[in-house]
């Protein structure tokens, strides 16, 4: 029993990486959905064009072959990525592209009379947008943000092929030295599980917080 | 003589293959009331919308308070108007809606006092001192911090009346303000609406089916049909004496579905 706490240990230490793979794969995901998700509502062609481009790339691949680019090929264009940060690259652009056609939605599903009243206040589309719609939009994306994010995190799994000690990799590394395959992956198959909770959880206390006082409609 | 602060000439505008102006001209003198009457479809509210800039025209010409609204002048020939000179026009005008359109997310104070500070620079103390005034003439200075949800369809609209009013416009523009609300809600935003009339010289455009209230409110009515002014004149003389045969019937309809006149 004292020789599983030490594998357990490892497997903990994979649980630190494959949760820091998910925060900062989140972090970037995010910042690229409201890129490329604004990006796609744009005045500008170029810019609807770009964000098109990026969207339809990282949803129309594999995250397993875009990781494998963003580890393996990169280094020749003269670009050398550790494996976390080729991991939260890969990560992070590919569930960006899922969450920026879910800004885009959000957006959209303000109504048009919630515009209209910015223009007759003459507000700035920009005051407009970070005022009035971008807060009301953030509602209605909450709940398809908190699946991306579990996927994020279930995706991370997949890191283990460029050698990233993740959770994982560890447990199949607890699995050639015991012989077990039950008890490592048991463990991980509950500590992925509570991890997903904690996100979903997270997600339903943010979106009451944001719910407050406004109308049932949008809840 | 002074210069009308609303003119428009010839202005037309279509949706697809339905014809909502047509070469429509009119003028109106700052400080006038005017009411907008005429059955649905007839072009009334896209005047509003026009003016509010919610609609472009398709051809002719609107100068609001002495400047082209959708046109600007560049080395001596008129250009189409652009985003920075139709921003600068907007301050001139404000508009209620006929279902409020209130920012849900914030609160009653809140929503009066987000396009002063945004678009006018005012610090957050003298926009909420501001706000407190409007909300206190529109008699709901209680309810401040209240979100938008909680109030009734009357409450609604008159926060959204003191939201418009806090950009000092010149010109106010009502869309069917009362269309939407319970029928016993109607009369406490009609109430601030003659305190308003009463209290300020600004100019108002109201597009109404409240007979009653457009002839107590209003200086000169218009008689909308398809897009043209069929009869214009002081509310005596459009409500008591309609010369035109459209508009006796316009009126007879109106008394006939249960509105006072």
């Amino acid at each position: 029993m004292t020789e599983w706490s030490g594998y357990l240990g490892l497997i903990l230490q994979g649980a630190v990486v494959t949760l820091e793979l998910t925060l900062m794969g989140s972090a970037l995901a995010l910042v690229m959905a409201f890129i490329a998700g604004l990006g796609r509502l744009s005045r500008f062609f170029a810019v609807r064009a770009l964000a098109t481009l990026y969207i339809e790339f990282f949803r129309g691949t594999s995250i397993f072959v875009q990781l494998f680019w963003a580890y393996f090929v990169l280094p020749f264009v003269g670009l050398s990525l550790t494996p976390l940060q080729a991991g939260v690259l890969a990560l992070g652009l590919n569930v960006g592209a899922y969450a920026a056609e879910v800004v885009r939605g959000a957006v959209q599903s303000v109504g048009w009379e919630q515009r209209e009243a910015c223009i007759a206040l003459n507000l700035g589309r920009w005051q407009a947008m970070r005022h009035i719609i971008l807060p009301q939009a953030l509602l209605v994306m909450l709940p398809t943000f908190g699946n991306n994010a579990i996927e994020l995190l279930k995706a991370t799994a997949v890191v283990s092929l460029i050698s990233l000690t993740d959770m994982t990799f560890q447990a199949q590394v607890v699995r050639a030295q015991t012989g077990s395959t039950l008890m490592p992956f048991a463990t991980i198959l509950v500590l992925y599980f509570a991890m997903a909770v904690v996100i979903a959880w997270a997600m339903r206390a943010l979106e009451r917080r944001l719910a407050r006082g406004l109308d049932g409609i949008r809840v | 003589m002074p210069e009308p602060i609303i003119e428009l000439d010839a202005i037309s505008k279509s949706f697809g293959s339905i014809k909502v102006l047509d070469r429509l001209s009119m003028q109106v003198m700052p400080g006038e009331k005017l009411a907008l009457i005429g059955p649905s479809g007839s072009g009334k509210t896209t005047i509003l919308r026009i003016l509010m800039t919610l609609e472009r025209i398709d051809s002719g010409h609107i100068r609001i308070d002495g400047e082209q609204l959708y046109h600007m002048p560049r080395n001596s020939e008129l250009r189409p108007a652009d985003e920075r000179h139709l921003a600068r026009m907007r301050q001139k005008i404000g508009m209620v809606f006929q279902l409020f359109n209130l920012f849900p997310h914030k609160s009653v104070i809140d929503n009066v006092t987000l396009a002063p500070m945004l678009t006018k620079a005012m610090a957050r103390p003298a926009a909420e001192q501001q706000a407190m005034a409007l909300l206190e003439m529109v008699g709901l200075a209680d309810q401040a911090k209240k979100m938008p949800a909680q109030l009734s369809g009357g409450q609604k609209q008159r926060v959204a009346i003191a939201r418009a009013l806090a950009l000092a416009p010149k010109i106010m523009l009502f869309d069917e303000i009362t269309s939407a609300l319970d029928p016993e809600l109607v009369e406490e935003v009609l109430n601030v609406m003659r305190k308003l009339a009463a209290e300020t010289d600004m100019t108002m455009l109201l597009v109404t089916h409240e007979m009653g209230f457009a002839h107590d409110f209003a200086d000169r009515v218009l008689f909308f049909d398809r897009g043209r002014i069929v009869e214009e004149g002081k509310p005596d003389d459009i409500f008591r004496q309609p010369k035109q045969e459209r508009t006796q019937t316009f009126l007879r309809k109106i008394i006939a579905a249960g509105h006072r006149v």
